[in-house]
């Protein structure tokens, strides 16, 4: 028998929850009191609210399989439906909007999933691509999502929780990294259900999973409402924690391919992929903008930073799918294990 | 004429705990008494009696007692214009291990993939356990007590071994996904249950060692294994195997035929088997249907069947190469 | 009230003849899908690059035919590298990860295009006139008329190529079964390598033709992804399949946008023909056309 699966795993596991533990003290205690508005507002937002969006497409799509172009549209939902809940019920708590925006996500990933029981691949990213374009549409032609406002452009209610106002970027920081902790949290326990691994099967091997008895119908569905439920709230934050504005042109095609792109480079089929892909993702452009101001001077405007970014990230993808399929969890791994092959995420 | 083949008394080392005549032993792990256990552990006993009455008996049996555990009733299926099966009835009585045998194209997987609803035959009927379907429900079938593995593997890569074979067990599971993450009452006897059922399969195919390693980095021999498990951990009452011994070497195949024996022998569980090593076969099984363009050709014990002159015929092409290709191995 | 069958028509028409630039888009698809099993997500912006270029050249004042020379030579080269450095490591993969490497070249050739020849819109003149003239009572329009025109010549152009030349019938060779043309000693790399260029000089036709359409800008890539209806209706592999499923989803989409647009107030066009497709995919999952997989077990 070889010892290779036992001590070293749990010495592995002891060294993950230390790292995680260290992380949590930095980002509650430390950096409130040491972190710039900047850091706060241009970067940390930011990389936890997509990596958010990103845990919630990776469950989808990573996990379970279904592929799907269209996140987009469910943090649209997210931020609209959260708006709409805060404003029209008068003494509903922000918190509850925000749930209650997750549900409707989940509604409307769970409508526009309908079609995987029937479609596959390639088919199936049409549909969801479907559920892109039609939600822009819908919320930009009906006004009653923005309340009528002419600019279609609103702005966001200021958070505040249990009276204590949360109004400044680093309270903003704060809501934002606790609710994101949390679903993590929720997600991470969900993978490592039996209905977790009822995900990982349908993905695998859609007919070996129906003959054993998974069953295939309710576990795709449960996967696309789970997953919008996340997006939904990921979305809400997007408004509410970071740009606070809601509008539907954020949440275009362009946002829908960045989360899929995270979750690509940072590890499909892992929670902790979505936060090493964000993190790249939030990283490079500042790194790129520097570096192309540093090099080429003023000739370095928006626009030309703009089609760097494009050209870079094509790259890092094919880069990636290339060298390093299972992206940057990957390289991680390998950096800093040599187990035999595992399953932790 | 004579294929190589293995006599029917090898066993592998590792199953030296069971005894010679199959008599029923206790697992090799204990599993909680709790009343599931309990339930099944007296299915087995049942079972077992009847497995002691029918094993190596052959062909007088078809007329006791029981129900038949699964038969085909005129089964005929077509695919655009070419017909795999063109009416064929079986009888499996509970408690033998059956094989399905013919050359390549005789519709062998297809009547398997018949048994399991996979495909929906043209015409005929397929009861399992008493219970008669036009289609048999795919989605169903572990809870009509059937299990399967596949020719070309279906194992899922993405999870480990152990947890290949625990996750069969979902068919017996009622908690819900919520339950499932808070992880108490209810949720938590079943995962504990699903577990220790697993364990126990791993013990008993000799697994342990890769347990905790995915299943798509193994050696094919052991994911072969390990489908077999996934299969086991279910309590199937009948247990369809589609060439559970292809592209194995000639010792995979003996420790093999000795699980599936093993398996038989320990839970009770009726095996239908399709095989093209016929030398194995011969060695394995209480019975052997032939088929060939769709049509069963011969039924009965290994030995009336291995000298059935339709049988040598449709196989006087394949035979030679058989042997010429086992030698090889 | 009086249906207005003469407007009926005339929307018909319109729609039928935007349906063929869609048409031309999907075979560049097509192309790529039948001999390598890859979609190809990075066909619109391959049209794109093209118009680019294309317009850049002229309104730098390179005559016509030097414009139309100089960009197809770049498509020739995009095609043979994206052959090299893209679908050569990744030869053995499966297609959802070849389908997310040309997600990855689509971006990068977006923002190549873009950085060289900037960002503006870009009008293009192909010196045919959009005037409209009248057909039994019916208004069309000259430039779509040339459009179909020049898109049908095409299409005979890759019928006769496919049928009468050695490369053609290599091609449908590795589209029938890429093992028996490999082991035929058909050089795969090279052909893969002709196909997306093949289906660079498609998209080039395209672009020009979407360009003098829309101007040339940014969004013509977004434009030319409704071809991704079109595939689901007309099935990924098949060039007729490409053709009708163009002509129905132009066809579809112009008449929707008159007849059932003013109920929500317009803009039903963005997303259409997507929700048609996937309407039809439930009917019939493998499309209109495509080929109904048995899954064998």
């Amino acid at each position: 028998m070889t010892t290779a699966s036992l001590t070293p795993g749990i010495s592995s596991r002891a060294a993950s929850a230390v790292s995680l533990f260290v992380l949590l003290i930095v980002a509650y205690g430390i950096l409130p009191f040491a972190g710039s508005s900047y850091l706060f507002e241009a970067i940390l937002t930011p990389f936890l609210i997509l990596s958010l969006a990103a845990v919630g497409l990776n469950l989808l799509t990573g996990f379970a399989g279904q592929l799907s172009l269209g996140t987009a549209a469910f943090m649209a939902v997210g931020a609209f439906a959260a708006y709409n809940f805060n404003l029209r019920i008068a003494s509903l708590p922000l918190l509850a909007s925000i749930v209650l925006a997750g549900f409707t996500a989940a509604l409307i990933g769970i409508i526009f999933g309908l079609p995987s029981l029937r479609l596959r691949g390639f088919y199936l990213a049409v549909s969801t691509l479907a559920a892109q374009f039609f939600v822009e549409w819908a919320l930009t032609k009906f006004g009653w999502f923005s309340n009528n406002n002419p600019s279609g452009v609103i702005d966001a209610p200021p958070l505040a929780v249990f009276g204590i106002s949360l109004d400044s970027p680093t309270g903003r920081y704060l809501f934002t990294l606790t609710i994101v902790l949390l679903l993590t949290t929720l997600a991470w326990r969900l993978v490592n259900t039996q209905t977790g691994h009822n995900f990982i099967a349908v993905r695998d091997q859609e007919l070996a999973a129906r003959v054993i008895g998974v069953p295939v119908l309710r576990t795709k569905l449960l996967a696309f409402g789970v997953s919008s439920f996340i997006v939904g709230v990921a979305g809400a934050l997007w408004a509410f924690a970071y740009l606070r504005t809601v509008e539907p042109h954020g949440f275009n095609l362009d946002r829908s391919f960045e989360i899929v792109f995270i979750i690509i480079i940072g590890g499909l089929g892992t929670i902790r992929g979505a936060f090493f892909g964000a993190a790249l993702l939030v990283i490079f452009p500042l790194v790129l903008s520097r570096l192309g101001s540093f090099l080429l001077g003023g000739r370095f405007d928006s626009g030309v930073l703009e089609m760097s970014q494009r050209i870079v990230l094509g790259a890092l993808i094919i880069f990636f799918l290339i060298v390093e399929p299972n992206g940057l969890v990957s390289l991680w791994q390998r950096f800093t294990r040599q187990l035999s092959p595992k399953t932790k995420p | 004429m004579s294929w190589s083949g293995i006599s029917p008394t090898s066993a592998p080392a590792s199953l030296s705990r069971l005894s010679a005549n199959g008599a029923h032993v206790s697992p090799p792990t204990s599993l909680e008494d709790d009343a599931a256990t309990q339930s099944i552990t007296a299915e087995n006993a049942s079972f077992e009696s009847e497995a002691n009455a029918y094993s190596h008996t052959g062909d007088e049996v078809a007329e006791s007692k029981s129900h038949p555990a699964l038969s085909l009733e005129a089964i005929a299926l077509s695919f655009g214009g070419v017909t795999a099966i063109d009416g064929v009835d079986l009888v499996i009585q509970p408690g033998e291990i059956r094989a399905i045998i013919g050359p390549n194209g005789a519709g062998k997987s297809s009547l398997i993939n018949v048994m399991s609803g996979i495909y929906r035959p043209d015409r005929g009927r397929v009861h399992i356990g008493g219970r008669s379907f036009s289609r048999v429900p795919t989605h169903r079938l572990a809870r009509l007590g059937v299990a399967r593995t596949f020719q070309n593997l279906a194992l899922f890569a993405g999870l480990s071994v152990f947890d290949n074979v625990a996750i069969a067990r979902v068919a017996f599971r009622r908690a819900g996904f919520i339950e499932q993450m808070i992880g108490l009452g209810r949720a938590r006897r079943e995962e504990r249950d699903a577990r220790e059922r697993a364990a126990a399969i791993i013990e008993f195919l000799d697994l342990g060692s890769v347990r905790d390693r995915l299943a798509g980095a193994l050696p094919y021999g052991l994911q072969k294994r390990v489908e077999l498990a996934r299969a086991l951990v279910a309590r199937p009452k009948i247990l369809l195997l589609d060439e559970p011994m292809a592209g194995m070497t000639a010792t995979e195949k003996r420790e093999m035929a000795g699980f599936v024996r093993a398996a038989r022998d320990e839970y009770g569980t009726t095996v239908i088997l399709i095989e093209h090593d016929i030398g194995v076969v011969l060695g394995l099984s209480d019975r052997v249907a032939v088929l060939d363009y769709g049509r069963k050709i011969a039924d009965g014990p290994p030995d009336t069947v291995r000298r059935d002159p339709a049988v040598i015929e449709a196989y006087v092409g394949v035979a030679h190469e058989e042997q010429t290709t086992e030698g090889a191995r | 009230m009086n249906f207005d069958f003469s407007f009926f028509t005339e929307v018909l028409v319109g729609g039928l003849l935007a349906g063929v630039m869609y048409s031309l888009v999907a075979i560049g698809f097509v192309l790529i899908y039948k001999t390598s099993g890859v979609l190809n997500f990075a066909q619109g912006s391959m049209v794109l690059l093209a118009a680019l270029t294309f317009v850049s050249l002229i309104e730098r004042h390179f005559p016509l035919p030097i414009a139309l020379i100089a960009t197809l030579a770049l498509m020739v080269v995009l095609g043979l590298l994206i052959e090299r450095t893209v679908l050569r490591p990744l030869v053995n993969k499966p297609p959802i990860t070849l389908f997310m490497a040309t997600l990855g070249l689509s971006y990068i050739i977006e923002g190549a295009a873009q950085l060289a020849w900037g960002t503006q819109v870009h009008g293009l003149d192909l010196g045919i006139d959009d005037t409209p003239f009248e057909v039994g009572g019916v208004l069309i329009s000259k430039f779509d008329l040339a459009a179909a025109a020049i898109a049908a010549t095409m299409v005979g152009a890759l019928a006769v190529f496919f049928r009468y030349t050695r490369l053609g019938l290599a091609f449908r060779a590795v589209a029938d079964d890429q093992f028996a043309a490999y082991a035929v000693g058909l050089r795969l790399p090279r052909i893969w390598a002709a196909v997306w260029v093949a289906a660079g000089v498609v998209a080039l036709v395209a672009g020009l033709l979407w360009g003098a359409r829309l101007g040339v800008q940014f969004s013509l890539s977004l434009v030319v992804l409704k071809a991704l209806p079109v595939l689901v209706l007309g099935g990924f592999d098949s060039i007729p399949g490409a053709i009708v499923g163009g002509l129905l989803v132009g066809a579809a989409e112009k008449l929707a946008e008159v007849y059932i647009g003013p109920v929500f107030g317009g803009g039903i066009e963005s997303w259409f023909a997507y929700v048609a497709a996937l309407a039809i995919l439930l009917i019939r999952p493998a499309g209109i056309f495509g080929q109904k997989l048995i899954e064998r077990a």
